[in-house]
């Protein structure tokens, strides 16, 4: 790890004023930036922590708005009783992330900034292949080689990396905004218009550009509409615990009326659903959230609608399973959000 | 408004019950800290990218992975690594084991619950990742997490085993949660 100078921020205000000079990184828990120390992915000048402000760890709620400061960690998020009422895709999708050890260092501001995890990117320095994301324009070998774990949306010639972060795909799903802090004040970016595949980065003429966040912001929280909709995250993954996610689909269900007996064959009034792991942004499966209004909550009438909202998918040669794989964990996780066994 | 940066810090912490303050260069992780500069080499050093859990310690009483964690990140804070953990047996809730000798000291005596029943359980082979899977453990059973054996191995999950004793360390963790009070002694 290279050495850099270090500063406590005092104020929000403060820590995006250093920001200014793009020699220097802002550090909450740390528990990717290290990491990108490590590899060479980041080797700032300059180091500001912004880890002592507590006045942007906070949980609470105002009127009909969740607020999630973005220092809070993914295991303060996850355990909180206002998160597990009022938005519990976000909750279970926090805590099916990382490690019970890096939940209570990582932050929910820095978890949506986590970078791919494509064993091609995340090399240490000089690294042996080309990767556009690390030397842009150099191409993309995960194309040439291994890609079973990336993207079957918005994937370019350049990059098919996927962002893996869970919180971000019920964040997304559950219409959060993100408040900004930056050298032009603050504003609001939409948590499902936050991250760009490389698609949509291409088209605005930066092909590896991330997210909308400009140089010099930062994120110091989000609201959240408080739901009374049913939730849930569903994460696919190759062992039990503490692995990225394959495939992974948060959803919220609202059911017509109430029925003796349970959930099933009821219809539903309202839903949402939202893919993560098969773009480099969370997927909301809009033409599906405008189908299913209507259907009957049951796996025989669900898949034909999400398999309609996923026919753009265009898989790479090794993983067109994941076209499947995530077509069932959105079946799943609507299933489970409108309470059907 | 200007901030002052620095590449030397000075940081006051709390490491294992005793109050010291030490000088850093900013990179310096808490793990390489601990080993290399302290001397308290239990915390181990197996990826050193937050994917194995064996250089797992107490900050506030919330276990983290030191390899993720910066020292100047740490001012202010009580660490306690497992170094620490028998001088913990005993201590009321918010106490580190107050009294206790110097940190560097290796503390002999009695065990800590959690140590007498890794021992009890035989929860490791070659022990690399014991210090981890204590101190995570030690936090596991304050968080209350130890109630059964699917909660166990869920929190319990960010640290490998490579001798694979996730039998025993789960049974381990559960007999300590049993004993009364254990959860008093996670050193926040």
């Amino acid at each position: 790890m290279r050495d850099f100078a270090y500063a406590r921020a005092g104020t929000a205000e403060a820590a995006a004023g250093a920001l200014a000079d793009p020699r220097t990184s802002v550090i909450a828990g740390g528990t990717e930036l290290l990491n990108w120390f490590r590899l060479g992915i980041a080797a700032p000048d300059r180091v500001v922590d912004i880890g002592g402000l507590d006045e942007l760890r906070r949980i609470d709620r105002d009127g009909d708005e969740l607020r999630i400061g973005a220092l809070a960690t993914l295991n303060e998020i996850g355990e909180h009783p206002l998160v597990t009422q009022a938005a519990g895709a976000l909750a279970s999708a926090c805590l099916q992330a990382a490690s019970a050890q890096i939940r209570n260092r990582a932050t929910i501001g820095g978890n949506v900034l986590q970078r791919t995890r494509c064993p091609y990117f995340r090399a240490e320095e000089p690294l042996p292949w080309p990767c556009s994301k690390r030397d842009p324009g150099s191409g993309c070998t995960s194309l040439a080689g291994r890609h079973e774990r990336q993207a079957i949306f918005g994937w370019t010639q350049e990059c098919v990396a996927v962002q893996p972060s869970d919180p971000a795909v019920a964040l997304a799903m559950l219409d959060a905004q993100a408040d900004v802090l930056g050298p032009a004040g603050p504003r609001t970016i939409p948590m499902r218009e936050f991250h760009l595949t490389q698609r949509e980065a291409a088209d605005v003429g930066q092909p590896m550009r991330e997210t909308r966040l400009e140089p010099g912001e930062l994120i110091t929280g989000y609201r959240l509409p408080v739901s009374a909709d049913g939730q849930a995250y569903v994460k696919v993954r190759e062992r039990a615990s503490y692995e990225y996610a394959i495939v992974s689909a948060a959803a919220a269900v609202r059911l017509d009326g109430a029925r003796a007996g349970g959930a099933r064959g009821q219809r539903i009034a309202t839903a949402r659903v939202a893919l993560g792991s098969v773009a480099q942004r969370p997927w909301r499966l809009t033409a599906a959230e405008a189908g299913l209004p209507g259907a009957p909550l049951t796996r025989e009438a669900l898949i034909p609608v999400i398999e309609r909202a996923m026919a753009d998918a265009v898989p790479l040669p090794q993983n067109g399973f994941k076209v499947l794989m995530a077509r069932n964990a959105a079946v799943r996780a609507l299933l489970t959000a409108g309470g059907a066994r | 408004m200007t901030l002052d940066f620095a590449r030397r810090v000075e940081v006051p912490l709390r490491l294992n019950g005793r109050d010291l303050t030490t000088v850093v260069a900013p990179r310096s992780t808490l793990l390489d800290w601990l080993r290399d500069d302290i001397g308290l080499t239990g915390a181990k050093k197996g990826c050193n990218e937050g994917a194995c859990g064996t250089c797992t310690v107490l900050v506030d009483g919330r276990r983290m992975n030191g390899c993720l964690t910066l020292v100047v990140q740490c001012a202010g804070r009580s660490v306690t690594t497992v170094e620490g953990l028998a001088a913990m047996r005993g201590a009321g809730p918010g106490g580190t084991g107050g009294g206790s000798p110097p940190c560097t000291e290796k503390v002999g005596g009695e065990l800590h619950p959690v140590q007498r029943a890794f021992a009890e359980h035989d929860a490791f082979q070659c022990g690399y990742c014991t210090p981890g899977q204590l101190m995570s453990a030690v936090a596991c059973i304050a968080e209350g997490h130890a109630t059964d054996d699917a909660s166990v191995r869920e929190w319990m999950s960010g640290n490998i085993c490579r001798c694979s004793a996730y039998p025993q360390i789960t049974e381990a963790v559960l007999a300590a949660a049993r004993e009364p009070a254990a959860d008093d002694r996670a050193g926040r």
